[in-house]
């Protein structure tokens, strides 16, 4: 058992050095989402009150959302790495070791998890600036989503880099498709105020109820902008759904890109 | 256990395109067998084939008796592989590399210790283990990854053009080791190759053309098929050259670009005459024994490149 696991250990291990020594990454992927919260968060602030959630000031209705920038950013830039380790040879040598696809999988997935988990602490401390108190509790909760959250997104990545073969798709990939779900999961405005034709992809799309569920944890000691967007127990079955789908989708387009 | 590996009948095509066609060879376990075909030869498909990494459209492979069609897993774990894109990780260190390889194969701790520094001793690196390997050079990087591929004991190695991005004596150093790991551990080794005479150096060698192949032989049987010597002569008016030159002397040139090639008996005789009888149409002429070039060139008619 112990050696089944090892090489999802050692692809999780690569992952984590690799990152550790190009630290420009770590950089680029926190450094644009924090201006974005400031820039738009305190501009925005001044003018707008998210509908439905009078109390809480625009600086911190955007702060979730940033944190799931984060780690969709992180976990987008982990699965990067397989499109240049599959142009360099060096997924190759993996792929005619014995070792089933899902474990392959499985190790690129919690590489990049990890990675964007770390990226997503670090903001975490910024919580207070955006006037949210966390305790014990919404912490550890908030961490736990996190993972959840970064293990689907990283998965979605995979699913997609196991395809291609230049780092240039994934560039139009982000801005078509992984910027726009991001916009509608209600991490910039609420479905509550949103027009119909925009309420009903909102609605479908898996990222809202991952962020609903994150602002629930953050909020979980003082309760009050928590009761935003869908309920607990359907946001987090929905996330780990995700989860589960993105990864069987992961493993499933590795064992039929073999070469 | 057959100590072979089987190739039978074995095609591929890519949508339209033949890229193999119907192969078949044999290769035994203790010898350096050496693929040679210029670019777009099929050489590359079937190396992926017999790697695991590329379903065959039709025919069989059998690595020291397991069937490649049906038990992949098994013959992964007795494969070596050295791809020609490399393989190691640049940011990692040799050290790092290894122990990545050695844990995909199930191996850790001591006995991967153990392992890493006995074939990093034998490649002749163990004095840069702890370097990462993007400051290591070509020839050396190449040696890591012999090393790496060698890491589990695999009873086959299979390399894809192992020296391309080396120098000659880097080269030379790599012929020595695979023959010494064919002979003293009985390994099966199969590279492919568009270097002449890194085919030369191999035990036996397989000639693809177009997805054929069109000889299978040591390199001397190959070149035996030819006989005598083979004679060139550069003229800027080969095309009405080659008939004289059948009139006269009832050989059958070949004509190349802007060469003619004929094989012949007593070579160094027959360029003297040929140039006495023309001695305005050549511009010059040499003679030589034959190479594999001159196998190919009789095989396919094309010159090899």
């Amino acid at each position: 058992m112990l050696t089944s696991l090892l090489p999802v250990s050692t692809i999780w291990w690569r992952e984590i050095v690799r990152f550790y020594r190009q630290r420009s990454r770590l950089f680029s992927a926190i450094a644009q989402p924090l201006v974005f919260w400031l820039l738009i968060g305190s501009g925005l602030s001044a003018s707008f009150q998210p509908a439905g959630a009078s109390d809480t000031d625009y600086l911190a209705y955007f702060y979730p959302g940033t944190v799931v920038l984060v780690l969709l950013f992180t976990a987008i830039f982990a699965t990067i790495s397989v499109v240049n380790d599959r142009r360099e040879g060096f997924l190759q040598g993996v792929l005619v070791a014995p070792v089933p696809r899902w474990r392959i999988v499985l190790g690129q997935a919690l590489g990049g998890t990890t990675l964007a988990l770390l990226q997503g602490v670090l903001l975490l401390g910024l919580a207070p600036f955006a006037g949210i108190r966390l305790g014990v509790t919404s912490v550890l909760l908030t961490v736990g989503m996190m993972a959840l959250l970064a293990f689907g997104l990283t998965n979605l990545g995979l699913l997609m880099a196991w395809r291609m073969d230049s780092t240039q798709g994934f560039h139009a990939i982000m801005n078509l498709l992984l910027i726009p779900i991001w916009l509608l999961s209600g991490a910039f405005f609420p479905s509550a105020g949103a027009p119909g034709w925009l309420a009903w992809p909102m609605r479908l799309n898996p990222l809202t109820y991952g962020l609903a569920a994150l602002r629930k944890c953050l909020y979980f000691d003082t309760a009050s902008a928590g009761s935003l967007g869908p309920a607990w127990t359907l946001s987090v079955l929905i996330t780990s759904l995700f989860c589960v789908l993105t990864y069987v989708g992961a493993t499933l387009t590795a064992s039929s890109q073999a070469e | 256990m057959t100590d072979t590996l089987e190739v039978e009948n074995l095609s591929h095509t890519y949508g339209s395109r033949r890229a193999l066609d119907s192969v078949s060879l044999t290769v035994a376990s203790g010898e350096v067998f050496g693929l040679l075909g210029p670019n777009g030869s099929g050489k590359t498909t079937l190396f992926k084939i017999l790697s695991t990494l590329l379903r065959p459209t039709s025919g069989r492979v059998l690595i020291l008796g397991h069937e490649l069609a049906t038990a992949a897993k098994a013959i992964r774990e007795l494969l070596g592989v050295v791809f020609q894109h490399p393989g190691l990780d640049a940011k990692l260190t040799v050290r790092e590399n290894l122990q990545h390889q050695g844990h995909l194969y199930g191996l850790a701790g001591k006995p991967l210790r153990h392992r890493i520094a006995e074939l990093l001793e034998r490649f002749g690196v163990s004095d840069r283990i702890n370097e990462r390997v993007e400051v290591l050079s070509g020839g050396l990087q190449r040696r890591v990854e012999i090393a790496k591929a060698m890491l589990h004991s695999p009873r086959v190695l299979l390399l894809d053009e192992p020296s391309s991005g080396l120098d000659v004596s880097a080269r030379r150093q790599l012929r020595d080791a695979l023959k010494t790991l064919a002979e003293t551990e009985n390994i099966l080794v199969l590279l492919t190759t568009h270097l002449l005479d890194e085919a030369e150096a191999c035990n036996r060698i397989g000639i693809l053309d177009v997805g054929s192949l069109v000889a299978l032989g040591t390199p001397e049987e190959l070149k035996a098929q030819i006989g005598g010597d083979v004679v060139y002569i550069e003229s800027t008016n080969g095309e009405a050259l080659s008939p004289a030159i059948v009139q006269q002397f009832g050989v059958s040139p070949v004509l190349t670009d802007s060469h003619l090639r004929i094989e012949c008996e007593r070579g160094h005789e027959f360029v003297k005459d040929v140039v006495t009888a023309f001695p305005d149409e050549i511009q010059a002429a040499r003679f030589g024994k034959p190479t594999l070039e001159d196998v190919f060139i009789k095989l396919t008619g094309n010159r090899f490149e």
